[in-house]
């Protein structure tokens, strides 16, 4: 054993001889990587990619691309007989007469459901602990592409099987274009090869989907960790974790071994969940028919909230100059996705306008810290919610046995209600539990302890927080909304930049004005020196 | 050809007959006759035979299933099914005036009716009565004018019947409201397409005969008798096949996977993700 740990050596010190590699690797090799559950929701993201790339090259060894027509002939008898696409009858094939090749199937889509859903999450932790300020504002950026990229993904290999759920999505994305104005139905030829559904689509999408796609979003990903990697993580503070650190543990050997095995948990749930439960029948489907729409017809999750706005939207149409404008399908499938994505892109740097903070930030935020931007997340979410909702109202409505009306006419309120509403909820609970550790920091922690002083005064013992617990709670910055300034200097000159840093005060104090302040040193001194004068006492009276 | 020689000149001769005789006065009574006897006739012979089954009715079982609708379904469709309309327009019950016998096997057969309470939609429930009293009144509706009658036994045998077709044919007609594999979808205003899951195949040839509730109506001459069965083949064939993906999550398709994938999945992994970072090494 011994003689071969020393060959080895041998060869690593012949190696680094030559071409001295050993400062670079040691550097990055022991490069410090924090611990927190929420930093590994890219990771999930990350193994999941790399088992569909596994499972898709496995598929794309039998999935024939083409439109060509036959009758099939294969194994699953319900089928036999019947008319469909090379492209359908060879997912059947894949399903019924390749060994082992349900299984992939069903591997490559609950990964890719697992994929997006894990970029979202990912997205969600890094915007509600503030990780895209700067120095991270391109890995933000490059995370917006990714999910698109991912979305796209998703939709091409969705449309794939012709199976009537491809079709009917493709359908709908057919409309989409030709709502566009003047160029609409020339996108769509060109998309199609002519008329819809032609006999090009999935030859078309079957290279967008296999190398396109996926070698832009593996050059994306690699861009996305080499800046991670020279950024460095960003971390919780505490004690001995500031803004200028990073605490944690070294890559190797303790990273390697903990992502290398997460890798192996995160493939291994995909697998359990494709071994055991079915996803996408497409047998059950039955093959591509432009004539047929069935009930029940969704798309996968990621588009389910634009479908979700086209199932609601009320149908508003108007000519100009004897051509339709089909606003109630516009607004929906191609404005929305707009509005949704450019303040999620440009969202670091619209938070940098209200903080005017141009410093660099290593040290996450606690979601209550920003109570706006925590609040702005939540509206965010509860707005897609309600898109998905709608998405799936034929399905609320029977499951909840309410007519479906009722539930489009919730969302198409409610969507304007609703997220503002939780908009202004979570700010209140932000705030509440800002408030909530203040306290704690002055008084310390309740401990439901109720003394009776001698003159039959009720109060509630409250025991003191550990130096450290302090820290926990006091170790963000306070963050004081901007002052313009006087409008006029000293001697009655107008300042010119006064307007513009009024409007930036404004925002700044729409952020951080209702921020409930961690206590100065004086304040916890004068708390902690005078607790009689408070309600609430710190220690027995007994003992003072 | 030669053959067909003595044949013209026969015709040619009847023509000339006709063309002799046609300012004859009865000519037109003739005509008018002869064309009444082709129409009726072909009538007879082409239109959906219903009355046979009434004719079969004994009048015995036709007095049982008025004194069982004068109970049970008069309140609303009224003592001779003629349907009833209060004062303020609204419909009580329907006219059952030559909606036939299968209509009433259907909707008895499966427990719509009797209505326990006026809804946006009659939903199955347990039948209230047996097969020879719904028997009964179905030859009671169909006493009263004709209308379709309960099908045959040999278009109800699934096993005769052709899946492939019966699912295209399933898929074009019936997909859009009952779903692909038949289980069921929201209409509007509270009504439903119901789940065809585990229904027997006599209504589901019912049904299509005679369009209950919101349902169209699929006669036997657009979808034939052999499309139905084929039909009733597909369903029995889908409902008894098994998944080999493994759960089938309601076979309801991306809905039910996404609500899989975020809550099962991600919850799991991030579970997971909790749990490895709990097992700190103190490197």
């Amino acid at each position: 054993m011994s003689a071969i740990v020393n060959g080895a050596g041998k060869v690593v010190d012949f190696v680094d001889q030559r071409i001295t590699a050993s400062n670079w690797l040691k550097r990055n090799i022991r490069k410090v990587f924090p611990d927190h559950w929420s930093f590994l929701l890219g990771e999930i993201a990350l193994f999941s990619f790399i088992l569909i790339l596994l499972s898709g090259v496995f598929l794309t060894l039998w999935f024939k691309p083409s439109m060509a027509h036959i009758v099939y002939e294969g194994a699953y008898l319900p089928m036999r007989g019947v008319g469909m696409s090379e492209a359908y009858a060879t997912t059947l094939d894949l399903s019924f007469e390749v060994r082992g090749g349900l299984l992939m199937r069903q591997v490559h889509h609950w990964g890719a459901l697992i994929f997006l859903a894990a970029m979202s999450a990912h997205m969600l932790r890094v915007f509600f602990t503030g990780a895209f300020r700067k120095p991270r504002e391109i890995n933000w950026l490059i995370g917006v592409v990714l999910l698109v990229l991912g979305v796209a993904a998703g939709f091409t290999g969705y449309s794939l099987p012709d199976d009537l759920l491809s079709g009917t999505g493709l359908r709908i994305i057919e409309g989409g274009m030709l709502a566009i104005p003047i160029v609409g139905t020339y996108m769509s030829s060109f998309l199609f090869g002519g008329e819809y559904p032609g006999d090009d689509i999935i030859a078309r999408l079957y290279p967008m989907h296999i190398l396109l796609i996926p070698g832009l979003i593996l050059a994306l990903v690699t861009a996305h960790l080499m800046i991670l990697w020279y950024q460095k993580h960003t971390h919780w503070g505490g004690p001995g974790k500031t803004n200028t650190n990073v605490a944690g543990a070294p890559f190797f050997p303790i990273y390697v071994a903990k992502a290398g095995g997460f890798q192996f948990i995160v493939m291994g749930v995909i697998v359990l969940l494709a071994a055991t439960i079915q996803i996408n029948p497409v047998w059950l489907w039955g093959p591509y028919d432009p004539s047929v729409v069935s009930a029940g017809t969704q798309p996968d999750w990621y588009v389910g909230f634009l479908d979700g706005a086209l199932r609601v939207m009320p149908p508003w149409e108007f000519y100009v100059f004897g051509h339709p404008v089909t606003m109630s399908v516009l607004i929906p499938a191609i404005l929305l996705p707009g509005i949704i994505l450019t303040p999620l892109a440009l969202y670091p740097w619209l938070e940098q306008k209200a903080t005017g903070d141009t410093r660099e930030h290593h040290l996450l935020d606690r979601p209550r810290n920003v109570p706006v931007r925590t609040g702005i997340g939540v509206a965010f979410i509860v707005f897609y919610i309600l898109l998905w909702i709608a998405g799936g109202n034929d399905f609320f409505a029977t499951i909840l046995e309410i007519p479906v009306n009722w539930i489009t006419w919730f969302i198409r309120i409610g969507i304007f209600v609703l997220p503002p509403l939780a908009f202004w909820m979570t700010k209140r609970i932000c705030l509440g539990l800002q408030r909530r550790d203040r306290d704690k920091v002055m008084h310390g922690r309740e401990t439901g302890i109720v003394m009776v002083s001698p003159d039959g005064e009720f109060s509630e013992l409250h025991a003191p927080l550990s130096q450290a617990a302090a820290y926990q709670l006091t170790w963000h910055e306070r963050q004081l909304p901007s002052d313009p300034g006087p409008a006029t200097d000293a001697n009655g000159i107008p300042n010119p930049n006064y307007r513009s840093k009024r409007a930036q005060a404004r925002l700044s104090r729409f952020y951080f004005g209702d921020v409930v302040q961690k206590p100065t040193r004086e304040e916890l001194e004068a708390a902690h020196h005078d607790g009689h004068d408070d309600t609430h006492r710190e220690l027995p009276s007994g003992q003072h | 050809m030669p053959r067909s020689l003595p044949g013209r000149s026969r015709g040619s001769r009847i023509g000339r007959l006709l063309s002799t005789r046609r300012r004859h006065p009865l000519a037109a009574i003739a005509v008018l006759v002869a064309v009444l006897f082709t129409a009726g006739g072909a009538y007879a012979a082409l239109a959906p035979t219903t009355s046979q089954n009434v004719q079969a009715a004994s009048s015995t079982q036709i007095e049982e299933g008025r004194q069982l609708f004068a109970i049970g379904c008069s309140s609303c469709h009224g003592l001779n099914g003629e349907g009833q309309i209060n004062d303020n327009g609204d419909v009580l019950g329907p006219s059952l005036i030559g909606v036939g016998a299968a209509s009433v096997d259907f909707q008895v057969g499966t427990g719509r009716m009797p209505l326990a309470a006026p809804a946006a939609q009659a939903e199955r429930k347990p039948v209230s009565y047996t097969q020879d009293q719904i028997d009964a009144m179905a030859a009671f509706v169909a006493n009263l004018a004709p209308g379709p009658a309960e099908p045959d036994e040999q278009y109800l045998d699934p096993s005769q019947g052709n899946v492939a077709r019966g699912g295209e044919l399933f898929r074009t007609n019936c997909s859009q409201c009952h779903n692909t594999t038949g289980q069921g979808g929201a209409l509007t205003m509270g009504q439903f397409a119901p789940n065809l899951t585990g229904v027997e195949p006599k209504h589901i040839y019912e049904a299509m005969l005679t369009g209950p509730q919101a349902m169209p109506v699929f006669n036997d001459q657009t979808v034939t008798p052999e499309d139905k069965r084929d039909i009733i083949a597909f369903l029995d064939s889908v409902q008894n096949e098994p998944d080999p993906g493994g759960l089938a999550i309601g076979r309801a398709g991306p809905v039910a996977e996404g609500l899989w994938a975020w809550l099962v999945g991600i919850g799991l992994l991030i579970g997971m993700a909790t749990w490895i970072v709990t097992r700190s090494s103190k490197a």
